[in-house]
């Protein structure tokens, strides 16, 4: 039995799949509860890369929480793109029981969080629930702009943190200078830092003892009524939601009725357990401790993360401040390819979205695409992660249309009065540009850290996209360079073009800061004189006519010739702004074919003719369905 | 649709599967072998045509086509007994053509009487180009001055010698294929193949342009270009183009080909040969075991016929559109329709005339010119799906 939700998915697999039905083995072994000294709460901040999970995976295998026979690799990313990526998604647990070199027992609870900005949110709300942080550092690479972003949510939490270099058995690998950069970039003391190799398992020792000796135990009381975070919750199949919780006071008991004070909803909780990885079911968790319940709920929607769980009656009177729901910033559409498939799409965007309160979606009619979902993301890798997922999981190929950010659209009003605010998810529903009095767009600022060498290449870059310089600053060789930028410029292809740019040296985090106005204008793309709404954009009007060239070249050469010229246009209302011409097919036909090519050849014209059926036909024209992608990639 | 295949007459294709050398373009089921024992292939060829004729009695055979490999490595004896075999088990049509295709070699040259005796009448020889560098580059073992003496050998023997020739080669200008396809025509008697180099996979060609090594290949356009000055310069010459890759004087198109384009039946006998017979009502697609010596001794034990596929009406009248539309005087749209149940929509066929594809003459439907230049593309928005 894997991790929760590695187990999870298995279950979901084993019911999609209709195969022989498991009931899940869950362990049930009788822990008591720990005392407030004997606790340690801590997350791992790093950049990707720097070696967190197999740092995890080591504190794991070193106290023997998990047997190494079945230890496998990253074993708190459970999900197949986590560990094809390399990636942490969703924030992970696991309770670890140590006995450190004064002889006395602790327990550990080590919230594993993602490291990617798109989850920034579930970053911050997983470091409410622990006391302090383990700063792990590549000390081959340095810091890094995620390293720099996750160190700053531990801050806000008032976090101890522990500096951590690892990698110490690569030859690259240099202490001084990166705990120096430490210093000198995050302000904290590294003179302790720790050295460490999670591959050799160097330093580990020193790193769990470092966890009992400098992070603080938690504080809480026993005697008081039921105070206990939501952390977190996701769907199972079999049990219904299961809550992650963290406990401030009192004690939460398998078989009590509880309150979700947000809501007032009453719950009967049924299970409580930890995770070490896999589940173990327990009578009760104390003050301090990180474990969670279950409680016949159905949907993660009825679970508010931040919220506070009390008793039912005489609960506690102040509720934990609440945190803010995470906000969808990028939008775009998922069509089906094969549009008989649309229910599919619906089931499996459901069911997605169980799990996942961050995602948020709507149907959606386009004239070109049919139907499909209006679908709002946390950021691109988001993006990618659940498209992959709906084609990987439920084997539906999908046609994704051009990420795009809200702009908030002002409408002329009458008579000295404003008019409407609208807020335009989709291009396509941009409204008649005399109507509009003046449209803002959301901004980021933008933090890239990267080796001098390649500051000249970022720079350019960051002013292509209609970026303002804000900050430019030195460590080392590295440069930190803050950018405030449209959200717009780099939703689409900003991080492809950074990280080509720059080799795969710089990194890049961003936060949203606002919005602001600018000369934006909505540009329709006309493809055989037919408006292809699934290819119209926001852009800015002095942009305009450079991504309107860009955008038909790339189309010219995306899509197929036929057996007519084709033109391709781009326009601001009904002003042509770029033109390519598709010139017609000319050559298409096989020069033997005789009695003995007849079968092989019917059989390849079929194939072709199915194969036309995957892409989108506009008037007379078939658009290969990578084109709504591909089209909108620049190349500077 | 019991005798919809009398549109198209009946013929029998016997395959050879042996060449003295494989050449690097070729995807036809060809090897080399040094020694092949003639009466084994004799024997087989007798049993395989005693197999079919008692499944098509009757019937009159219009055409044999000995193709190949290289037929005219058989010897004179070997064709004269296949022939007198098909036409002791059907009735020999009056104008009965009987095509072998040839190496133009020296050593061939000498074998044309023999295969005139047997009852040749008509050679389609493999000169592929008229210049001795492409001909090497083309992995043939023959130099054009041997060629010409062997076609002048076969035009001595023949009243109709066709031949072939390869363009759209590596490093070859329109310019260039103008001035050899001239040259190509003063020699020609009735009747040319004019074939578009293609890059097949599975050999060696294929192989090379796969790691990009085969270059010099015309672009696209310059190949289009290439094969409308063929259809203009050939008309000129009085050889107009009846199907996409093949000229003839007027009266002397391939009776055997035509047999395929207009979806007749035909016995194919030989490793890897292909037939399509009309038995009890039902239209069956026929194949052979590709190997040589395996369909040898498939043929001793029981049969050469390695799969039988019965084909639905649906997909005879894909074929006979597929294969139909290839020849400039197109298809009868109500054969078609007999077939398919159905007629072609109406807006699939207004929207091909509307962009000069193809020409509607009352049951008539004929590609143009253009619409033959990219025909593969017509056919797939004609297919029933």
């Amino acid at each position: 039995m894997l991790w929760h939700r590695n187990f999870v998915e298995l279950i979901e697999l084993i019911l999609e799949s209709r195969a022989h039905l498991t009931k899940p083995r869950i362990q049930i072994i009788r822990l008591t509860m720990t005392d407030l000294a004997h606790i340690r709460n801590f997350s791992i901040v790093a950049h990707i890369d720097h070696g967190k999970s197999t740092l995890a995976d080591r504190l794991i295998q070193e106290t023997g929480t998990v047997k190494d026979r079945d230890m496998k690799e990253q074993l708190l990313d459970s999900m197949d793109i986590e560990r094809e990526r390399g990636i942490t998604i969703k924030a992970n647990t696991v309770r670890i029981d140590y006995t450190a070199d004064n002889g006395e027992a602790y327990v550990l609870n080590l919230i594993d969080t993602p490291g990617h900005v798109d989850f920034a949110y579930e970053v911050s709300r997983s470091m409410r629930a622990v006391e302090g942080s383990l700063l792990v550092v590549d000390s081959s690479q340095g810091v890094e702009a995620q390293t720099l972003a996750n160190v700053y949510h531990a801050l806000d939490a008032d976090h101890e943190i522990v500096p951590v270099l690892n990698k110490i058995d690569l030859p690259a690998s240099d202490c001084d200078r990166v705990a120096e950069q430490i210093e000198d970039v995050i302000g904290i003391d590294a003179s302790e830092a720790i050295q460490v190799s999670a591959k050799t398992g160097q330093g580990i020792h020193e790193t769990l003892e470092s966890i009992v000796t400098h992070l603080p135990a938690p504080q809480g009381t026993l005697d008081a009524p039921l105070k206990a975070m939501l952390v977190d919750s996701w769907y199972d199949a079999y049990l219904g939601v299961i809550v992650l919780v963290r406990i401030i006071d009192g004690t939460l008991k398998k078989g009590m009725r509880v309150k979700f004070m947000s809501n007032n909803t009453l719950h009967h909780v049924d299970r409580v357990g930890v995770f070490r990885p896999e589940m173990e079911m327990i009578d009760s968790l104390g003050p301090g401790e990180i474990g969670f319940l279950t409680a016949s709920i159905k949907q993660v929607r009825d679970t508010r993360v931040g919220d506070t769980i009390t008793n039912d009656r005489n609960g506690t009177e102040v509720a934990l401040d609440g945190f803010k729901p995470a906000q969808p910033v990028v939008f775009c559409g998922l069509f089906p390819v094969d549009s008989s498939e649309f229910e599919d799409l619906r089931e499996a965007i459901d069911k997605l979205a169980l799990n996942d309160a961050s995602f948020s979606f709507e149907m959606e009619t386009s004239a070109a695409l049919g139907f499909g979902f209006r679908c709002g993301f946390l950021g691109l890798l988001h993006l990618e992660v659940i498209r992959d997922r709906i084609e990987r999981e439920y084997d539906i190929e999908l046609i994704t249309t051009a990420p795009s950010v809200i702009y908030h659209v002002f409408m002329k009003g009458k008579d000295g009065e404003p008019g409407e605010k609208i807020d335009l998810h989709n291009p396509a529903d941009m409204p008649d540009m005399s109507k509009v009095d003046h449209i803002q767009e959301p901004r980021i600022k933008a933090t890239i850290l990267v080796p001098d060498e390649y500051l000249g290449d970022v720079l350019k870059l960051c002013q292509d996209r209609r970026g303002i310089q804000e900050n430019l600053t030195y460590a080392g060789t590295r440069a930190m360079v803050v950018y405030d930028l449209p959200l717009n410029e780099v939703v689409f292809d900003f991080y492809d073009r950074l990280k080509s740019v720059t080799k795969g040296y710089a990194s890049f985090d961003y936060q949203m800061t606002g919005y602001r106005e600018d000369n934006l204008v909505k540009m329709s793309v006309l493809v055989n004189d037919e408006p292809v709404d699934a290819l119209s954009m926001m852009v800015h009007r002095d942009r305009a006519e450079m991504r309107g060239r860009a955008m038909c070249e790339k189309l010219k050469d995306l899509i197929p010739r036929h057996m007519f010229k084709i033109p391709i246009q781009a326009a601001i209302g009904g002003k042509v702004i770029a033109r390519e011409t598709l010139s017609a097919l000319r050559k298409d036909v096989t020069a033997k074919c005789y009695g003995g090519d007849a079968t092989r050849k019917k059989k390849l014209l079929e194939k072709q003719k199915a194969g036309k059926k995957k892409m989108r036909q506009f008037g007379k024209v078939d658009i290969p369905q990578e084109a709504f992608i591909s089209a909108l990639k620049m190349d500077s | 649709m019991a005798d919809d295949w009398q549109n198209g007459g009946f013929g029998l294709y016997v395959h050879w599967p042996f060449c003295e050398a494989k050449c690097p373009y070729c995807d036809f089921n060809s090897h080399v072998s040094r020694q092949i024992d003639q009466s084994a292939w004799v024997d087989a060829y007798l049993l395989e045509l005693e197999r079919y004729a008692a499944q098509t009695p009757g019937r009159v055979l219009n055409t044999i086509f000995f193709g190949g490999g290289t037929p005219s490595l058989m010897s004179p004896d070997t064709v004269d007994a296949v022939i007198q075999a098909a036409r002791g088990h059907w009735h020999a049509a009056n104008d009965m053509e009987i095509t072998l295709e040839a190496n133009p070699g020296s050593v061939e040259a000498g074998r044309f009487a023999g295969y005139r005796d047997a009852g040749v009448n008509r050679i389609s020889m493999g000169i592929q180009a008229l210049n001795d560098e492409d001909l090497k580059r083309l992995g043939r073992i023959h130099t054009v001055a041997e060629a010409q003496k062997a076609f002048d050998v076969a035009r001595n023997c023949f009243d109709r010698v066709s031949f072939d020739l390869i363009y759209a080669r590596q490093h070859q200008t329109l310019l260039d294929w103008q001035a050899e396809l001239k040259q190509a025509l003063s020699m020609a008697i009735d009747h040319l193949s004019l074939y578009q180099l293609t890059i097949e996979q599975g050999t060696a060609f294929g192989d090379r342009y796969a790691v990009g090594k085969l270059r010099g290949l015309p672009v696209d356009d310059t190949a289009a270009d290439m094969y409308m000055a063929t259809q203009e310069i050939c008309e000129d010459a009085g050889l107009p183009a009846y199907e996409i890759s093949n000229h003839a004087k007027p009266g002397s198109e391939s009776q055997h080909n035509q047999v395929y384009w207009r979806y007749g039946d035909y016995v194919g006998i030989g490793p890897g040969a292909h037939g399509r017979l009309t038995i009890n009502e039902s239209k069956f697609a026929t194949e052979s075991f590709l190997n040589p010596n395996n369909w040898l001794t498939q043929v001793s034990e029981n049969t050469g016929e390695s799969v039988r596929t019965q084909l639905q009406t649906q997909d005879q009248a894909n074929e006979y559109l597929m294969m139909g539309l290839r020849l400039t005087q197109g298809i009868d749209m109500e054969r078609f329709q007999a077939l398919s149940s159905a007629p072609i929509p109406h807006d699939r066929l207004d929207y091909l005339v509307d962009i000069g594809m193809v020409e509607q003459d009352g049951s008539t439907l004929k590609a143009t010119k253009n619409g033959r230049a990219v025909l593969n593309a017509v056919i797939r928005e004609l297919l029933v799906d």
